[in-house]
């Protein structure tokens, strides 16, 4: 299944602003953080299609994954 | 005394007179500072039906027992005053460099009364107090009249101003200090202005004693420590100022735009954070004793200056529906020469935008061939002079803020006001916690009198549902009543995102000699947060007015991540009453005020 993954700030280093993944059908974000060499306290905030998301749900094919390193502010 | 510096410096605007006062220790500790204390002052000496331009209106200018020490961000003072903006009492918040010199001068705060019969500044050098003619600086900008006074002060003296803004009564006028550092909402520069203020210039030559040195080396790098392991206050601010929150807040669907009527922006990219560190960031800069650093230095074309912060960024950008980061940073530079509140000025000119829309504002009400059309960024960044200068029917009517602007042309529901102060930069209806905020929050409109967005979206301390209702009552309680008490210590509320209310005992503590414990500190918050509903409520602010703009309240989120949510304020108020010790109708129970020693 195809998975768009959305990288801000210092996740963009060397990754790009956006990655179309192909994944395999039970693909986890757990799965894509290590496809793209991020490491797991480098993910603070996790979105799925907008949504707070978690590492270890189901995608679907086409779903949008958003990832912010610790940032924050206002 | 320790951490205080004992002493008020009362100031007679009216006669040119001033007098030193000491400072009630006890009372001291009771209020803490800033803008407890500012607003204990208020209670005591100005009475709540007071018009906020009659001479009699007074203004605090207060810091913090920690500001000027070496706490870690300790370098915030607060201005204090009845708003001309909201009718609320108001506390607006500055850092830079001004208000800890004002500690080294040997004061906690300033009182001023009266109004000068002629434009007037003030410079205190220590115990030497001087009035000096203003006429010459009336009307200027801030840089200019900042440059023009360094001219006549001492050698690194600090100076704090209004703009045009201010000298014109504009409702949403900011004070300004250090050129770029602002006391921003409620139009606290208005009220300065009435008084004939131009500015203070400020210098001084000793520092605040300390309790117990030792322990606060100890408990300094202990909390330094925390911010730089920190990812928010270690990391993110650092590298990307606030403006990173753009493509945060967006991604979720609760990014305002064209004045709250979409929640998602198309071009957000192009006003993000990480595309003005890319192409228009110069330096950083960084308040009195802050690790952080958050603070941005921007250029586009032949304009520079602090800023943009993310709200700014929002304010001219987003809600406009402007994508053109050149033009926000051009707003942003005229709003601080002006002296206006950028958020304000932001909405305001949104608000606009929407009467435009909506056939309110006329063609013919426009002049000079500028547009009101969403998007349009040349003409943004000309309203915003305009609105300082208060030229033109619409640029007048700017200047009043967004809520006086649409009734004006007849469609007061079309300002997303709370308590007539312009929404900041999250909509509330994708997070709940918030909304309560906003309606509740004794300045009107406002995220930072308890910053919902940290657990709602940042997930610090702990991640919360941000469309969840239960347990938000109790949150947003605990959020204004640490803020209430960081704000009145004089550090700034970032450190927060890494500090907790321990943390902020143990800095107190080693500084002024107490014994507080975390539960004392939210008591103390509590306290303010009391006084100040107490202070609302007798000027005449009903708790009707604890609600939000129609629009957030009634018309779900069109489309989205947040899609179909509107802020269910009714399903949390009663709750938040409650646990505030207040009866149904919102009114603080006696008990409640008597517990707390209000």
């Amino acid at each position: 299944m195809d998975i768009k993954v959305r990288l801000f700030a210092t996740l963009r280093e060397n990754r790009g602003k956006e990655v179309n993944l192909e994944m395999k059908e039970t693909a986890l974000p757990r799965d894509i953080i290590e496809k793209l060499d991020i490491s797991e306290p480098e993910v603070a905030i996790l979105l799925v299609n907008g949504r707070d998301g978690k590492l270890d749900q189901e995608l679907s094919d086409g779903d949008v994954v958003s990832i912010f390193p610790p940032v924050g502010g206002g | 005394m320790y951490g205080y510096r004992g002493k008020i410096l009362r100031i007679n605007l009216t006669d040119h007179s001033y007098k030193m006062e000491d400072l009630d220790h006890e009372l001291a500790l009771k209020y803490i500072g800033g803008r407890g204390l500012g607003s204990k002052f208020m209670a005591d000496e100005v009475d709540p039906s007071v018009e906020p331009f009659d001479p009699a209106n007074k203004v605090m200018i207060v810091t913090g027992p920690l500001t000027g020490t070496p706490t870690p961000a300790g370098g915030r003072y607060m201005v204090v005053t009845k708003s001309p903006l909201t009718g609320t009492i108001a506390s607006s918040n500055s850092g830079g460099y001004w208000g800890s010199e004002l500690k080294f001068a040997g004061y906690d705060m300033l009182i001023l009364e009266g109004k000068s019969p002629k434009p007037v500044n003030l410079f205190i050098e220590d115990e030497k107090v001087e009035f000096r003619d203003a006429s010459h600086l009336w009307g200027k900008i801030v840089s200019e009249t900042t440059a023009k006074l360094a001219e006549e002060a001492p050698d690194k003296a600090k100076i704090l101003c209004i703009g045009p803004a201010g000298e014109k009564l504009s409702k949403i006028a900011a004070v300004m200090n250090d050129i770029n550092r602002a006391a921003g909402r409620s139009g606290v520069g208005a009220v300065v202005g009435s008084k004939n203020l131009k500015a203070i210039v400020v210098k001084g030559s000793s520092k605040p004693a300390i309790a117990d040195s030792e322990k606060l080396k100890e408990v300094v790098k202990l909390s330094r420590g925390k911010l730089k392991d920190n990812g928010v206050t270690g990391q993110g601010l650092p590298t990307y100022g606030t403006a990173v929150l753009v493509n945060i807040i967006n991604e979720g669907g609760v990014f305002p735009t064209n004045n709250f009527q979409k929640t998602y922006f198309e071009k957000a990219e192009n006003i993000s954070g990480e595309h003005l560190a890319e192409n228009f960031l110069i330096k950083r800069e960084s308040c009195f004793a802050c690790p952080i650093a958050c603070g941005r230095y921007a250029k586009a074309d032949d304009i520079e200056g602090g800023g943009p912060e993310y709200e700014t960024i929002w304010a001219f950008g987003a809600a406009c529906g402007v994508d053109d980061m050149k033009a926000v940073i051009k707003a942003n530079f005229w709003s601080n020469e002006m002296g206006l509140d950028t958020i304000s000025a932001g909405v305001t000119v949104a608000t606009a935008m929407e009467l435009y829309q909506r056939g309110m504002i006329k063609d013919s009400d426009i002049e000079d061939g500028l547009s009101l059309k969403w998007g349009d960024a040349n003409s943004m960044v000309e309203w915003t002079k305009k609105m300082g200068l208060r030229e033109g029917l619409v640029g007048d009517k700017m200047a009043e803020g967004a809520y006086r602007l649409a009734e004006h042309f007849g469609m007061p529901e079309v300002a997303m006001t709370v308590k007539k102060q312009e929404l900041p930069a999250y909509d509330p209806r994708g997070i709940k916690g918030q909304g309560l905020q906003y309606a509740t929050s004794n300045r009107g409109g406002c995220h930072v009198r308890g910053y919902m967005i940290s657990p709602e979206i940042l997930g610090l301390p702990q991640k919360l549902d941000r469309f969840a209702i239960d347990g938000k009552a109790e949150w947003v309680k605990i959020f204004q009543d640490l803020t209430a008490y960081i704000d009145s210590t004089g550090l700034c509320l970032f450190t927060s995102f890494a500090i907790d209310a321990q943390g902020y005992a143990d800095l107190t503590n080693a500084v002024c000699g107490t014994n507080f414990s975390d539960a004392d500190i939210l008591e103390a918050g509590d306290r303010i947060w009391n006084l100040e509903r107490d202070y609302n409520l007798k000027a005449g602010i009903d708790p009707s007015q604890d609600t939000l703009p129609k629009r957030l309240l009634k018309d779900p989120i069109p489309e989205g991540p947040s899609k179909d949510h509107v802020t269910q304020l009714e399903d949390m108020l009663p709750k938040y009453y409650e646990i505030r010790g207040w009866s149904e109708d919102g009114i603080p129970k006696p008990e409640t005020l008597e517990k707390l020693g209000v």
